[in-house]
């Protein structure tokens, strides 16, 4: 008898302990791991403690990660970053990172092995749908579904039904992930995926590098979708070797899995693509929109902070100066990385070039802090949201874009891709 | 059931502007209440009334996880949101906080900023009361009216947890 499922499915049958589970029906699923950062993290904490938990379901399936306002920007961020460290000394979390180890969450844990194929992860950062990149289920949730996590070890779920989004051919030099999933929300929307699953396939998966998933799985919450995923095929176990520090699981999905929708997407055919003021969906190649002034780039995010990133925009920078009216800020997104850059000489082209680098940090990306606009101050970022006063002031504007396009438009101080250099 | 004056936005209402990031690490929800919306509509805070009922299109409180995001809402005093659909995480936090929201894409369409509208969370019947209009919101299921009885999740999981250990 068939069962007919998604891999998403498949992964959240295995952790409900049923057979099978459909689109629709409620499930209650086991975690491997629980993640949260030094925003949602205090509240989580708060509602766990008022609650009368007085333990947590497994100190090494939690992780702890300051990431966001760190190093600490105000008294009140040091405030939420000591609940967290008195938390995760009370419960001796294994997985605990603060200034010095700690790098932005979404790049941070696949890169140590914290999380791999197959497992059932909730983060309290919407972002955490990253990890689908390993041919993980994993979803953002709020700080009472993350305090829920913590006591339990289990969450609710509602099984969600899927667009299945074929890839096909190859990227094109100076195309990268990240074009691939601004195209794809601007084809079907910031709600097209809305509580749905976003499953990528096809022959054009093999050709896309681990870091081109991760960026891609990452920005499924920009479609609205519940989780983005990938199949777990050689590059997959090559990332996670020496790394994962649990038995992977390797789910596929059924080859008559029901889907709402397909999406096929021609990788060969994609262009240099950026998402406008104020919506991921508002997308344009490049092409388009070249010319356009601006006065910041941001290069990092747990969306483009990855090693890949950083040689994708040192490339461009190399031997290039940024413009006098532009500001370049380089936020490599793990300490691992960072010190790559440096081994590799690119903090040394980036610093050439007029750019300032910076420790990891979620910092400008959110509105934070390290590189918040004025009234009528335009950044092309390689992060992931672009909406209305999101890194700084309300008449601020973001354009979102690869590393590539970033770094090529610092040059120019317009709107640029390498090739108009 | 309550009884309010609408305030009403329009689609893809983002977790940004409902609570921005800078005051992501204000301690309390009525200091992230004082700053709820500001982003685009500067006026919400001095404006909303106890009651009032906050009325949004397609895809409300999309973007960042924040559960800060419902709980500014909640503390400024708004008693339900309705829109015509909810992003998925904003949905769970507001059932997990005990917040109501309902999605109904009839009433989100035609309901009309400053309505007065009343809504019986029992029934799901939201009535414009200055139209004379009446819609149907989709019921809760089952397992979620349960999670919303017991007063939110963890209060649902800790007398699970008890249950289990007697």
């Amino acid at each position: 008898m068939t069962t007919r499922m998604t891999m998403t499915q498949k992964i959240l049958a295995a952790h409900a302990g049923m057979p099978s589970v459909k689109a629709g029906d409620l499930i209650e699923a086991k975690l491997d791991m629980v993640l949260g950062n030094d925003i949602t993290s205090p509240v989580a904490i708060d509602v766990f403690d008022k609650a009368g938990f007085t333990k947590v379901f497994d100190k090494e399936k939690i992780a702890l990660v300051l990431d966001h306002y760190t190093p600490c920007k105000d008294i009140k961020s040091a405030q939420l970053c000591a609940i967290v460290r008195e938390f995760a000394k009370r419960f001796n979390i294994k997985h605990y990172y603060d200034v010095g180890t700690v790098g932005i969450e979404h790049a941070l844990l696949p890169e140590k092995g914290i999380v791999g194929p197959g497992d059932c992860i909730i983060g309290a950062d919407s972002h955490t749908c990253t990890y689908g990149a390993l041919g993980a289920f994993s979803t953002g949730v709020g700080s009472t579904d993350m305090a829920a996590g913590m006591a339990m070890g289990e969450n609710w779920f509602k099984v969600p039904s899927a667009i299945k989004v074929t890839l096909k051919g190859k990227l094109k030099p100076y195309v990268s992930g990240k074009d691939v999933i601004l195209h794809l929300i601007g084809m079907i929307g910031v709600d097209g995926a809305l509580y749905k699953s976003l499953e990528f396939t096809g022959e054009g998966v093999s050709e896309l590098s681990m870091d081109d998933r991760f960026t891609i799985a990452n920005m499924a919450i920009e479609a609205g979708a519940k989780n983005g995923i990938f199949p777990v095929d050689e590059k997959t176990l090559e990332y996670i070797k020496d790394r994962f520090q649990r038995e992977p699981k390797i789910y596929e999905a059924d080859q008559d899995a029901e889907y709402d929708s397909e999406v096929v997407i021609d990788l060969s055919e994609l262009k240099p693509t950026v998402s406008m003021p104020h919506l991921p969906s508002n997308t344009k190649t490049v092409d388009e929109v070249k010319g356009l002034p601006i006065n910041q780039v941001i290069i990092g995010s747990c969306t483009n902070g990855r090693i890949s990133d950083m040689r994708a925009a040192a490339e461009v920078l190399k031997g290039r100066k940024v413009a006098d009216d532009v500001k370049c800020i380089v936020i490599p997104a793990t300490q691992k990385v960072y010190l790559q850059c440096v081994k590799e000489g690119l903090v040394e082209i980036f610093i050439e070039s007029g750019c300032a680098v910076s420790t990891p940090t979620c910092g400008p990306c959110l509105g934070g802090h390290m590189g918040i606009m004025a009234e009528g101050e335009r950044a092309v970022a390689t992060t992931n949201r672009n909406f209305v006063g999101r890194m700084g002031h309300v008449k601020s504007e973001v354009i979102l874009a690869s590393p590539a396009v970033a770094a090529a438009s610092a040059v120019a101080g317009t709107v640029a891709s390498p090739q108009d250099l | 059931m309550v009884t309010g004056k609408v305030i009403k936005y329009g689609d893809n209402i983002d977790t940004d502007v409902i609570i921005p990031a800078r005051y992501l690490n204000a301690p309390s929800p009525e200091e992230l209440a004082k700053h709820c919306m500001e982003d685009i509509d500067i006026d919400f805070v001095n404006k909303v009334k106890p009651g009032d009922i906050m009325v949004g299109g397609a895809n409300f409180g999309c973007g960042s996880s924040r559960e800060h995001a419902p709980v500014a809402i909640q503390a400024s005093g708004i008693s339900c949101v309705i829109a015509a659909s909810f992003a998925r995480i904003f949905y769970r936090n507001a059932i997990n906080i005990g917040f109501p929201i309902l999605e109904c894409p009839e009433a989100a369409e035609k309901i009309q900023n400053g309505d007065k509208v009343s809504v019986d969370f029992k029934t799901g019947v939201i009535a414009d009361e200055t139209t004379g209009e009446s819609f149907q919101a989709a019921a809760f299921p089952e397992f979620i009216t349960r999670i919303i009885d017991e007063g939110g999740l963890l209060k649902y999981l800790k007398e699970r947890q008890a249950a289990k250990e007697d």
